[in-house]
């Protein structure tokens, strides 16, 4: 460390609002994979083998038909295609942004093994749904109203898919959220240049185009309302309330200033009208292993921050993160520490200046305005002790029902699956499966 | 550098490239342009008889169909023959020639269908200098209708009957080029020939429809919403027009007849199968009006170091060397057993070798082995169509295997014999010769 350095750390913690000019952070934050033109996805369609029994839809949590969707493509039928893709996953214009298909259906391409390049499945999905849902097109409808309802808790994508999976067959749907808009973390919590143009919003418009669906905003289960009160007014309940907790680092020193979540960080980014308005270390430190951790680092360095460490406790095969993610972090000047644990926090004034960290039975130290904790969210909702827990979260069959009759799960808040905006869409298809067949069961009188 | 020089019918080419009659060559503008480019010569744009010139349509006047990343693999056209005026032209031809004089300047003729008016138009070709003339039979559109090109074409007594006169009236070397619109070409030749022809051409625009445009229900392309069918020519006609400059080039009546080859030919490659099945020296359009004159670069250096590459010295060498493999289904030796075989190493995965043979041929080909996504031939039931090698995404991948003399063909569990033997003495051939 240079002595101008270790003199600047030393003193007030460097921490500024509109560090770049507005054009600047357009450039920044502009779409991390844009959009493919007309003949570029006509160029790319030709690149699918049309396999049999296709790899990349065995790779898809939601087993989209992808190598039928980009024939539709290639034979200009683009609503065919966006249909193919919704009707297994209704949120698939989100996961064509922001799913990580290097470990998904992209890997599981045979280009790969021809020419080291798979097929961009996720930009032909978008473009597919972007084409429907520009001209507002809807391919679902709902059935004649069976007079049931469902009270669906929280709005992210798993109530979103489950809400629409339900709508269709006619039942009516209820949506209780915490928060005062939809979207869960496709709203709050992705990376503002995976998720550009209101993304989540319009996507809600088009999902709830259908009917039947309807929110109760600022409603949060345990403090407004309980389990019991859903159980006895509605006819099944879905709880989709996420992961609202994060994991904190047990350091000394962790309620300093400038040591804060990545997610509220996060949610502050994707709410705020003016990047310029948010407050902006010089040298921030990120401390975790997984897309949370890419995604502060990257977004904080993007918004003008000089210099941004990631630092990892283990090596990089360990790390949640994929390569592309790291790697494209690496490219907007993020630097990656790995095997480096933190072990202390110094402050000056009750204010963060460094954090000590053992590396290899050293330790050294960096200096920080701020620093990030992303080092994993934890289910915090406080839901009735009845419903069983396992490994900290709501415990589901492959129905995705519940150890209570009439209540299901899914999403980050269940304990099966990964934590992606993919596997909620799922949990959330394969939830409204499961309550539709219960429904039609007790309506028959079975 | 090989040497690429051709002597076709008497006329010299500094190569065996030529443009065949179409827009490339509609006028000096542009034939100036193909000699610089370095084309070895040209057929200009189908002169028709003296007087007020042709009118071509106002709409479209091509189509194309495209391949997924919009590479043109079939070109159709509805364009009559030039709509300049005949003296125009004639101006034009005998200026070019005169200050081009290596390179082959043919003039494509179409007038109707009388003595008198080939005798005249003859005379005046004459006079420009032009080393040859091409009977164009074959514009299967709007001439037509007129009773020129593909319906003199598609009758063989017409064909013999105006190729004669041109010998009659005309000391120029005659080629007749040939319409693919008949349901045998060896006729329209054997007429050509019999007519005296120096040679034949071929082919000329297959009669075809682009596509409908699903919105208005016209076809494409349209004029004021009606279309009419068109002449088919680019790579998608390339494999027809082979067959026919095989069949021609080893007919027994035609045997010898010299033969251009015309037809999608877009690479070198392309022009050296025209080549090997007969053709003395080939003409392009579409993969000109496709890229440009500068494809000749590529055509030249291609043939040249493919030349270099075999020892061969000159193009006649290569004239008809593939004519006497092709062969009538009857004589092919049913006693050659060939098995598909996948290489595992570089077999990708996709399956579709599998899903082909499964559900539209033997049954040949596993999916699984151990559990795991596995594609392996089963010799039991593989009888060596081909078609796994065809769709399979990675050349060289699948590849059949001849089984030696002595084998087990494990299908049939029967001995590969090494004898040959066809369908014309095989014992189920209620037909066979020897009983
Ligand atoms: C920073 C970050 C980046 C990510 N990036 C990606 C990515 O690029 N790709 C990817 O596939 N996945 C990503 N993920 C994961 C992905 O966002 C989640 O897996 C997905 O959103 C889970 O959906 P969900 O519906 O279960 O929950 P959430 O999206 O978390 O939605 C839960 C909703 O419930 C509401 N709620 C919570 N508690 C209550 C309550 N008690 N009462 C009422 N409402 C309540 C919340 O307000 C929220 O609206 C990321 C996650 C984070 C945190
Ligand atoms: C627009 C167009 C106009 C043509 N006009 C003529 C013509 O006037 N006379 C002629 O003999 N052939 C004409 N042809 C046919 C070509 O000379 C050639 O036989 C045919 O296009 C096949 O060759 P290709 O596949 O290389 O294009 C024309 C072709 C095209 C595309
Ligand atoms: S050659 Fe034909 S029969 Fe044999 S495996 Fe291939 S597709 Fe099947």
């Amino acid at each position: 460390m240079s002595g101008v350095q270790a003199q600047a750390a030393a003193s007030a913690p460097d921490i500024k609002t509109a560090r770049l000019q507005t054009g600047e952070y357009l450039h920044n934050f502009s779409e991390m994979h844009p959009p493919l033109g007309e003949t570029a996805v006509l160029v790319e369609a030709d690149r699918c083998h049309f396999c049999y029994d296709a790899p990349c839809t065995e790779a898809c949590p939601t087993g989209i038909d992808v190598a039928g969707f980009i024939r539709m493509i290639k034979s200009g039928n683009h609503y065919g295609a966006a249909r193919l893709i919704l009707q297994e996953n209704i949120i698939g214009g989100s996961c064509a942004r922001v799913c990580p298909t290097e470990t998904l259906c992209e890997e599981a391409c045979v280009r790969n093994d021809q020419d080291h390049r798979p097929v961009r499945i996720a930009l032909l999905q978008r473009h597919a749904v972007d084409v429907a849902m520009s001209t507002g097109k809807q391919f679902f409808s709902r059935k004649t109203d069976t007079g049931k309802r469902v009270a669906i808790v929280g709005a992210g994508p798993a109530s979103l898919s489950c809400a629409h999976g339900l709508a269709r067959e006619g039942h009516r749907v209820t949506i209780f959220e915490a928060r005062e808009k939809s979207g869960g973390l496709n709203e709050y919590g992705l990376a503002a240049y995976k998720m550009l143009d209101n993304f989540a919003s319009r996507e809600i418009d088009y999902i709830t185009a259908i009917g039947g669906i309807e929110f109760r905003y600022g409603q949060e289960l345990g403090d407004d309302f309980d389990l019991t009160s859903l159980q006895e007014g509605y006819d099944a309940v879905f709880l989709g309330m996420g992961l609202g907790g994060v994991n904190s680092l047990g350091l000394p020193n962790e309620a300093a200033d400038g040591v804060m979540s990545a997610v509220d960080y996060i949610e502050r980014l994707r709410q705020c009208a003016d990047f310029a308005e948010l407050p902006v270390g010089r040298q921030v430190v990120v401390i975790g292993g997984g897309m949370t951790a890419i995604d502060i680092a990257t977004q904080i360095k993007l918004l003008g921050a000089d210099e941004v460490t990631l630092a990892y406790r283990r090596g990089p095969e360990a790390m949640v993160a994929s390569e592309e993610e790291r790697e494209f972090t690496q490219i907007k000047g993020v630097k990656i520490l790995y095997n480096a644990t933190p072990v202390n926090i110094h402050t000056i004034d009750g204010h963060i200046k460094e954090v000590e960290f053992e590396c290899k039975d050293k330790t050294f130290t960096l200096p920080a305005d701020m620093l990030f904790k992303a080092i994993g969210q934890t289910f915090s909702a406080k839901i009735d002790s009845s419903i069983a827990l396992e490994k900290g979260r709501i415990r589901v069959d492959e129905e995705r029902k519940t150890s209570v009759a009439g209540v299901w799960a899914g999403g980050d808040c269940v304990c099966e699956g990964e934590d992606l905006t993919v596997a909620a869409a799922q949990d959330g298809k394969l939830a409204a499966r499961s309550i539709n067949e219960c429904l039609l069961k007790s309506s028959t009188g079975d | 550098m090989a040497d690429l020089t051709s002597t076709f019918i008497g006329i010299q080419s500094p190569n065996p490239f030529w443009l065949a009659s179409a827009p490339p060559t509609d006028k000096a503008y542009n034939v100036v342009r193909a000699f610089e480019a370095g084309w070895g010569g040209v057929v200009w744009k189908t002169l028709g008889e003296d007087g007020p010139p042709l009118v071509n349509v106002n709409g479209p006047r091509y189509g194309a169909w495209h391949s997924g990343d919009r590479r043109l693999m079939g070109f159709n056209n509805i364009e009559l023959i030039t709509d300049r005026p005949l003296d125009l032209n004639i101006r034009e031809i005998t200026q070019v020639k005169k200050d081009w004089p290596d390179r082959a300047m043919i003039v494509s003729l179409m007038v109707p269908c009388t003595e008198d008016a080939w005798k005249d138009v003859l005379h005046k070709i004459e006079d420009t200098g032009a080393d040859g003339i091409e009977l164009n039979f074959g514009c299967p559109h709007g001439m037509s209708e007129r009773g020129m090109g593909a319906a003199v074409g598609q009758v063989p007594e017409y064909v013999e009957m105006v190729t004669r006169w041109c010998k009659e009236y005309s000391a120029m070397p005659v080629i007749v080029k040939l319409t693919p619109n008949i349901t045998d070409i060896r006729l329209s030749a054997r007429a050509a020939c019999n007519g005296g022809a120096d040679a034949v051409s071929m082919i000329n625009t297959i009669n075809s429809i682009i596509s409908v445009d699903l919105d208005t229900f016209s076809i494409n392309p349209s004029t004021g919403g009606k279309g009419t069918h068109g002449g088919y020519c680019g790579p998608a006609v390339k494999p027809i027009a082979l067959n026919m400059v095989a069949e021609v080039a080893r007919d027994e009546q035609t045997r010898g007849l010299p033969i251009s080859g015309i037809g999608g030919i877009t690479t070198w490659r392309d022009a050296v199968d025209f080549i090997a099945l007969g053709a003395g020296n080939v003409q392009v359009c579409t993969a000109a009006m496709t890229y440009g004159f500068k494809v000749i670069d590529d055509m030249i250096a291609g043939l040249s170091d493919f030349m270099d590459d075999k020892g061969i010295t000159s193009i006649d060498e290569i004239v008809g060397k593939a004519v006497g493999n092709v062969t009538d289904w009857q004589y092919l030796d049913l006693n050659t057993i060939v098995k598909a075989e996948i290489d595992q190493d570089s077999c990708i995965q996709c399956g579709r070798c599998h899903v082909v043979c499964e559900d539209t041929s033997h049954q040949a080909i596993t999916q699984e082995k151990d559990g795991l996504r596995h594609f392996e031939v089963i010799d039991e039931e593989c009888v060596g169509c081909n078609l796994c090698v065809s769709v399979c995404p990675v050349e060289n991948c699948i590849s059949l295997r001849e089984l030696s003399a002595g084998e087990t063909d494990a299908r049939t569990g029967e001995t590969v014999s090494d004898q040959y033997a066809n369908w014309t003495t095989h014992t189920n051939n209620p037909a066979r010769t020897n009983q």
